[in-house]
């Protein structure tokens, strides 16, 4: 055969992963930076005032891709959490627990954003509609799994407890997505889907997309930051870890 | 003139009287992402410490 085979399992190893995503974050930061100054400025400089909904409609710019990245986060957190618990898998269980609070936290952005979009247009922070609703479901989800993670002293025990809790949210989130079109909800039906395309001006939308991008970019660079720091905690026992311990070996 | 829409700063500040929605909006994601980073710096630095103070040189 031609060329040589990388074998992407011995990257399963968390003491082979550990200088591969050391690699790749500052690249997701840089990226991440470069794609939020264009998306700001494409966003807040570029696009036109919306007809009916004035400047208020901005708040697409960081609502959007929060909410799209607490769901996709959501998904990533469960499959790597069940890879964990199905293959006996240390580094995806930790992989899984670096993702949970950055979920979290987008989702906290989704719902903070969303209510300040919701005063001016609907005259109400916060309705108990389902597309709410379920997303602040899954805010207390990540909340469950962040807590029974940390309830639990023994790291493997807590990876499968978890796993579980993860596994069974996840019909939360086609809930989420669904529900502008399963109930008669106050917030609007999707402006991008896959099968009708968009409703929305085209500087509108590629400033929308270029921040979907910016965020998912800056989620990769967190991420695979926090992942770094949890195989250190969890393998600070082994030898390979003690050239990146001492607090003067490495400053951030 | 920023761009067509944007008589001014202060207009554009202003967000056609919607400022405090849109860059509540903006000021909370970006103190949350700030946040985040810090909180992982931090952590890493109590690791260290850690570590240090379990195997004194």
């Amino acid at each position: 055969m031609a060329g040589q085979r990388i074998n992407w399992f011995k990257y399963a190893a968390p003491q082979r992963f550990y200088p591969l995503a050391g690699a790749a974050v500052p690249w997701f930061a840089a990226l991440a930076v470069l794609l939020t100054i264009a998306g700001l400025a494409i966003g807040l400089v570029i696009a036109p005032t919306d007809y009916k909904q004035g400047d208020s409609y901005r708040i697409i710019f960081v609502h959007v891709p929060s909410a799209w990245m607490s769901m996709v986060l959501y998904v990533a957190m469960a499959f790597w959490a069940a890879i964990g618990l199905i293959f006996n898998a240390r580094l995806a269980s930790m992989l899984a627990m670096a993702i949970a609070p950055t979920g979290a936290l987008m989702t906290f952005v989704a719902l903070w954003s969303g209510a300040l979009w919701g005063k001016p247009t609907w005259g109400t922070w916060w309705v108990w509609d389902a597309r709410l609703t379920s997303e602040l479901i899954l805010f207390f989800l990540y909340i469950g799994v962040l807590s029974l993670h940390a309830a639990i002293d023994d790291p493997r025990r807590a990876d499968r407890a978890t796993a579980l809790l993860s596994i069974v949210g996840v019909v939360n989130v086609p809930i989420i997505y669904f529900s502008v079109q399963w109930w008669n909800t106050l917030h609007q039906g999707a402006s991008v889907t896959v099968t009708q395309g968009t409703s929305m001006a085209t500087s509108m939308l590629t400033g929308m997309l270029v921040m979907a991008l910016a965020f998912w970019m800056y989620c990769f660079a967190v991420v695979l930051a926090r992942v770094r720091i949890i195989i250190l905690e969890r393998e600070r026992g082994s030898a390979w870890t003690r050239a990146h311990l001492p607090a003067t070996a490495e400053a951030a | 003139m920023i761009a067509p829409y944007w008589s001014s700063w202060s207009d554009f500040l202003a967000m056609g009287g919607y400022g405090l929605y849109v860059w509540g909006s903006f000021g909370v994601t970006a103190l949350v992402m700030a946040g985040e980073m810090l909180s992982l710096r931090l952590r890493r630095r109590a690791l260290a410490d850690e570590v240090d103070e379990e195997n004194p040189s």
